[in-house]
């Protein structure tokens, strides 16, 4: 339920943005999350129609743009995506691997009016 | 009207942990942050290294559960100064939570700050306090497939400390197997094997801590 406080973090964000661009309404907030993180993004929609209401983001539409926990092979050089019980390079079987996404938690843009 | 935004958005949450690091930096404090599930060992193993570290460094400790004041009172009667926060309800410390306890802390007389978050393998891996080491500690109990499923966890931690080896003739642990799945997505990690019970492997970490904080 880390959600709570990150949603709250997205919104104070969203709004300060918004403020500055002397919009009135946040219609839409493009959101990218690592899969990674955790972050389920149904809770993050059920904390936001909460905490915005009574703000210019209430009633704003969230996409979520989900980015699959990818590694890279520091043997071969080549991406894949981590398995479930099995964290071995599928091309080379090396296990020496860097994380190169699934961490991101970030607002990428807003639809303002 | 579209506005790029492109901001973390644990952004806030790192801006105070920066003002928590320089608070840190300036009064000289090595701080450990030390996360696990619930019934891990977190208490177990600051209690146990507060008592190894007497006479040698000086400790202070900030405890972080949802509720209760059962911990500090653990720990205060090892004679170091401790802040209990309670996030009611919140799952994880953040760093303004830690800004807050750390008014009540004697800074300037410590040297080790142990900061125990609340029991969760999830959220406190995105929350920043300001820490020079995420500390980990995963008990055999909980199985070695726990990497597979707390990745970030175990990706974002700078040691772990493998507890309750006691148990491990009952359990079926490879710790083999365990610390090469976490260093094959985490070269820096330390893994560190050792029971709070018996004892066994708790001086080769509070040894190894000790270098550490005196740099």
């Amino acid at each position: 339920m880390h959600e709570l406080s990150i949603t709250q973090n997205m919104l104070d964000l969203v709004l300060e943005q918004a403020k500055n661009a002397g919009a009135k309404e946040v219609g839409k907030i493009n959101l990218v999350l690592g899969e990674m993180t955790g972050v389920v993004d149904r809770a993050v929609q059920f904390y936001f129609d909460f905490l915005s209401k009574g703000t210019a983001a209430e009633g704003a539409t969230l996409s979520f743009k989900v980015i699959p926990t990818t590694a890279r092979c520091r043997n071969c050089a080549k991406d894949f995506e981590l398995g479930e019980f099995d964290w071995t390079c599928p091309h080379c079987k090396g296990n020496n691997i860097e994380i190169v996404g699934g961490k991101e938690l970030f607002v990428e843009s807003i639809e303002v009016e | 009207m579209e506005i790029k935004v492109v901001k973390d958005i644990m952004g806030a949450n790192d801006q105070i942990a920066q003002k928590n690091r320089q608070l840190f930096d300036k009064n000289k404090v090595f701080v450990v942050n030390v996360m696990a599930s619930p019934g891990a060992g977190k208490t177990s193993l600051i209690l146990e290294t507060i008592k190894r570290l007497k006479g040698r460094v000086k400790v202070g400790v900030v405890e972080g559960d949802i509720s209760s004041s059962l911990d500090a009172e653990a720990i205060s009667k090892e004679g170091v100064p401790v802040v209990q926060i309670n996030t009611g309800g919140e799952c994880h410390l953040d760093a303004s939570m830690t800004s807050t306890a750390l008014d009540s802390l004697p800074l300037g007389d410590i040297e080790l700050l142990l900061i125990e978050n609340v029991g969760n393998l999830v959220c406190p891996a995105e929350f920043n306090l300001g820490e020079d080491w995420k500390i980990l500690i995963s008990s055999t109990p909980e199985g070695d497939d726990k990497p597979f499923k707390y990745p970030l966890m175990f990706h974002e931690a700078d040691v772990v400390l493998v507890n309750k080896i006691d148990l491990l003739p009952y359990l079926k642990f490879d710790v083999d197997a365990f610390s090469k799945t976490i260093k094959g997505i985490n070269q820096k990690v330390k893994v560190f094997p050792l029971s709070c019970t018996t004892g066994e492997g708790v001086d080769q970490w509070v040894d190894w801590l000790l270098g550490q904080v005196r740099g």
